[in-house]
């Protein structure tokens, strides 16, 4: 019995204790119900959110650029689809079999081959590598007949950049290749948008307007694993295309300038006088800006940069020449306009001017005797600029040519590599030389030697503004979103205002003091083309429609020595690097001037022999263009 | 008494049969299932190495508990203390033989498949324990010899599993031994001044710890420290369920578990697994299901007439319910990460097989809840 009181008393202390334990049981389950609510209602959100964060991956995908377009709407810098080749590592079997296949089909290059493997090792084995960016058609047709046996390849259609006239714009646009570290960390569009394999601009207009071609990048949204790896696509994010940009430029005469210069290094730059629009500006010799997009070869690159006719250059805007005799019109228009002279003053060459014990040549050796104004431009007569500038002084003078826009900047902002040149006065020499000015070094400036240093484009636009009837313009290469007509560029020029549409207020654009200088000066300008003996009478077109007004140059790469004097050599006979350069400004049609022009053949020898026939081929087409040009003004209003 | 042993020993098979219990073993078959099923969906919505196994150990084990369910309960007395002995030898065994597997050693190969005998040890210990509180008179519960001897039964198994090294099933197999302590009727302040010892000396025993077991508190005590390393588990096991919601994101569809974020996914952190497709009512769900099998066992131990029988129950009852919680305060990050499995879900056969036996010993107090033991 007692032990049976025993037992009954266990059991009541089991049952005791085991209902603590239950009440406690259920405390902590409603505890851990508690938990499960707070993790699956209240913060069901925020988990959501980790949860997708976790398991979807965004890839970018490069944007598509936007196109170039010429001033007709033909694309000069464009997209093409080009064909590559991928390796998903881990869906090949055997990898070096088939590195050797590929390398038999699209004859790739050991160091290709040794890429490839260091990039397997670098990358997850579902990222792809990249064997070929370019597949010419005819291999990816070859590759896609023995994909059966190639596991793992997979050819992949892209877009690239491409420029479908080749080596005709490079100095215009540049070229895009892919950026490096710095470039990427500087501009924030491109390092917002970077992906690897995306390109970016590397010089000149692509460069420049980088942030408006660019475009956006495509998204493309995959559910990723745990490891990254890509398990299915979600979502496609078109990207959008980088603005279009129209240029100013006519491809049909930009082309010709490009042939005009074959195998010469120089530079030809054509403007509307009213304008400013560039119609062309070619430097040569020139490049194939395609080379660059899948990286260039070593010996390609070998070939454009050792070429000693230097077509890395942008000649148009970086080449600082003499201006030599095309200098006389703004010589002379400044010294008409301070009134030193008039169109009767006269001077006697006699070949040569004595000063202070040094001998200043004319050109011509026997002289041009006595000569007015118009005949010393018509001959280019040096003793009379000599004489001229001598009475002007270069003060004078410089303030003239900087006002017609010589040292200075054309294009501004737009190009890197645009130089500002330079025209000398005393102050100048004085600050950066040390010295005081000679009067020897104002008569060699008045016929566009000594320190004036010129770019193409400055003459160019020089000219311009002399056959606008001597009104400033601002030249440009892109059609901006305000695009101002010739006529309304024309008659608020002769109105004497023009409205700027960039400060957004009405300037006065007049260079000169008295509009009859500026008609004299074309006069005489018209004379030089146009009248027996004129320097490029030679060259000159009698047909009124394409008749145009011009004057040579010839400016020295080094100072005559007497004895060559003497001898007298023929261009032949002189060392490619000591020949003069050529060069010739032009406007024209002489009756209603449209366009103007400068030409410069680096080591051509005279003016007259070597740019002034380039310009008599150039006008022809030129004034055949300004009709379809005309038409073509209101064509589309880009805003960029 | 006598008549009474002879009552027992006269029920036949189909009384056997008829007094099982309906109502915990379609519990159990509904778990068995729904395991099944979440095993399937561990395996990516196939039937893969996984869910084969897993199948077949419930196909082996659920026949076990039911054979074991038909040996009267005085066997499963009298086999007690050998029981114990047996799985004693094993940790023995397994502390010299056993097979080493990312950096510990606690099983042993049996051919058919790998056992790991201190999964075993949960369920005998509570045996063990259940038979000497059964045999000793409730004056000597709180002697010194008695208290030296159940001390001395938890403790040894628990230094061996200890050094294997496995700190979460020795919590368990401590957890399960002092639950019958308290039920044999030790003093209660007993217990509060070991506690009280034992957080005295919790720094000390800290500085004991391996260095991961340190980085494992650590970690609970902030998950953010090292968000990709021992923080991971974790942060990805709460990412799952709180992204599972309401309803969950549906059957094969949770992206945590298919896209491997999951760590363990098969083992401890299946729960994670079932509350992202099931969300809240399904999780809620399966601790109602594990909540109606623990009242049974505990129903069963109530109408038990041994003592025996009586603490087996509640004690085990308690176990299945310390295992639950401990693996749900885990992956819900209540808890430090130890390693415990989910009874019956998680993938583990020694798991499974402990305790499979011992819902088979509670159906044999169930069918022979009149059984009277000397």
């Amino acid at each position: 019995m007692i032990k049976s009181n025993s037992g009954i008393r266990k059991t009541d202390v089991i049952n005791r204790r085991m209902f603590i334990i239950g009440a406690a049981k259920v405390v902590v389950f409603v505890g851990i119900v508690a938990r499960l609510f707070s993790l699956q209602i209240n913060e069901n959100k925020k988990y959501l959110t980790l949860s997708d964060k976790n398991r979807i991956r965004e890839w970018k995908l490069p944007p598509t650029r936007g196109n170039i377009v010429d001033y007709f709407g033909n694309v000069i810098a464009g997209n093409l689809k080009v064909y590559q080749l991928h390796i998903i590592p881990e869906q090949v079997e055997n990898f070096n079999y088939l590195l050797v296949r590929l390398k038999n089909l699209l004859n790739l290059s050991d160091k290709r081959i040794a890429r490839i493997q260091k990039l397997k090792a670098e990358l997850k084995p579902w990222d792809s590598i990249i064997v070929s960016e370019n597949l010419s058609w005819s291999q990816f047709v070859k590759i896609n007949n023995y994909l059966y046996d190639l596991v793992g390849v997979k050819p992949v259609m892209t877009i690239s950049r491409n420029y479908p006239f080749d080596d005709v714009y490079t100095h215009v646009l540049g070229y895009v290749s892919q950026p490096n570290e710095q470039e990427i960390l500087e501009n924030e569009t491109i390092q917002e948008r970077f992906v690897p394999g995306m390109k970016i601009g590397k010089l000149g207009l692509e460069k420049r307007l980088e942030n408006h071609l660019i475009g956006t990048n495509a998204i493309q949204r995959y559910e990723v694993n745990a490891y990254g790896k890509r398990i299915n696509q979600l979502e496609h994010q078109k990207g959008e295309q980088g603005s279009k940009i129209r240029l100013t430029v006519d491809t049909e005469i930009q082309k010709a300038c490009g042939k005009l210069l074959n195998e010469k290094a120089g530079s030809i730059s054509v403007m509307d006088i009213y304008t400013g629009d560039i119609i062309a500006m070619y430097s040569s010799p020139s490049y194939d800006p395609n080379l660059f997009l899948f990286g260039i070869s070593q010996d390609e690159w070998q070939l454009i940069r050792n070429n000693p006719l230097k077509p890395l250059i942008n000649k148009t805007l970086s080449g600082l020449y003499s201006p030599g005799s095309t200098i006389k019109p703004i010589v002379a228009l400044s010294a008409l306009e301070n009134n030193v002279i008039d169109t009767k003053f006269k001077v006697k060459c006699t070949g040569k001017m004595e000063l202070y014990g040094q001998t200043f040549h004319c050109w011509k050796e026997k002289g041009h005797g006595w000569v007015s104004l118009k005949n010393a431009m018509k001959q280019s007569c040096d003793t009379y600029f000599y004489q001229v500038a001598r009475l002007l002084g270069v003060d004078r003078l410089n303030i003239t040519a900087e006002n017609f826009g010589l040292g200075k900047k054309v294009l501004g902002e737009y190009f890197d590599n645009e130089k500002k040149g330079l025209f000398p006065n005393t102050k100048w020499k004085k600050n950066n030389l040390g010295k005081g000015w000679v009067l020897g070094e104002t008569l060699i400036t008045g016929i566009g030697q000594g320190y004036t240093q010129t770019t193409p484009l400055q003459l160019c636009m020089m000219t311009a503004q002399i056959a606008n009837g001597g009104y400033a313009i601002k030249p440009k290469i892109i059609v901006d979103s305000n695009p101002i007509s010739y006529e309304d560029a024309k008659q608020s020029m002769e109105s004497g205002l023009l409205f700027d549409t960039d400060s957004e207020e009405l300037l006065d654009k007049k260079l000169f003091k008295n509009q009859k200088n500026i008609k004299i000066v074309q006069e005489a300008m018209f004379a030089s083309t146009n009248e027996r003996f004129g320097t490029s009478y030679k060259s000159r077109i009698d047909d009124p429609k394409y008749q145009f007004a011009g004057k040579t140059g010839t400016a020295q790469v080094k100072r005559i020595s007497k004895r060559e004097r003497e001898l007298d050599l023929e261009l032949e006979q002189i060392p490619y690097k000591d020949r003069d350069h050529a060069l010739y400004v032009a406007y024209g049609p002489y009756v209603n001037p449209r366009y103007a022009l400068s030409i410069i053949v680096e080591h051509g020898g005279s003016g007259s022999k070597a740019a002034a026939p380039i310009a008599k081929k150039l006008f022809k087409l030129i004034v055949d263009r300004h009709e379809l040009r005309n038409k073509q003004s209101n064509f589309e209003r880009i805003t960029i | 008494m006598f008549q009474h042993d002879r009552l027992s020993n006269e029920i036949t098979l189909l009384q056997k049969i008829k007094s099982l219990d309906y109502i915990l073993l379609i519990s159990v078959i509904l778990l068995s299932a729904l395991s099944v099923l979440v095993m399937y969906s561990t395996d990516g919505g196939e039937i893969l190495f996984h869910t084969k196994n897993h199948l077949v150990k419930l196909t082996v084990f659920f026949p076990l508990m039911i054979l074991i369910a038909f040996f009267n309960i005085k066997f499963w007395h009298n086999f007690s203390y050998i029981i114990y002995i047996i799985v004693m030898l094993l940790l023995i065994y397994v502390s010299f033989f056993g097979i080493k597997s990312s950096g510990s050693q606690r099983w042993m190969d049996l051919y058919l498949f790998v056992l790991q005998p201190s999964e075993l040890m949960k369920v005998a210990i509570i045996m063990c324990l259940a038979k000497y509180y059964h045999r000793l008179k409730i004056e000597n519960v709180n002697s010194f010899t008695s208290i030296t001897i159940v001390l001395s039964i938890i403790i040894i198994p628990i230094i061996f599993v200890i050094a294997q090294p496995d700190l979460g099933t020795s919590i368990l197999i401590a957890l399960s031994g002092l639950i019958i302590l308290w039920l044999g009727g030790m003093k209660i302040k007993y217990f509060i001044y070991s506690f009280i010892t034992f957080l005295i000396s919790l720094p000390f025993i800290i500085s004991f710890l391996k260095p991961y077991q340190k980085l494992r508190i650590l970690t609970f005590l902030d998950p953010d420290r090292d968000p990709l390393g021992a923080g991971y588990q974790i942060i990805q096991s709460k990412i799952a369920i709180g992204s599972g919601g309401l309803n969950g994101k549906g059957f094969l569809k949770g992206t945590q578990s298919y896209l491997d974020f999951l760590p363990e996914k098969h083992t401890d952190f299946i729960f994670t697994l079932f509350s992202e497709e099931f969300g809240f009512i399904g999780s809620v769900g399966l601790l109602i299901l594990y909540s109606i099998i623990i009242f049974r066992i505990v129903r069963i131990g109530a109408i038990s007439r041994s003592n025996f029988a009586r603490l087996f129950c509640f004690g085990y009852a308690f176990a299945i319910f310390i295992y639950i919680v401990v693996n749900l305060s885990m992956v819900l990050g209540l808890l430090p990460i130890v390693g415990s499995p989910l009874p019956v879900m998680s993938y583990g056969g020694s798991s499974m097989l402990a305790t499979m036996i011992g819902f088979g010993i509670v159906l044999s107090a169930k069918i022979n809840h009149k059984q009277m033991i000397a």
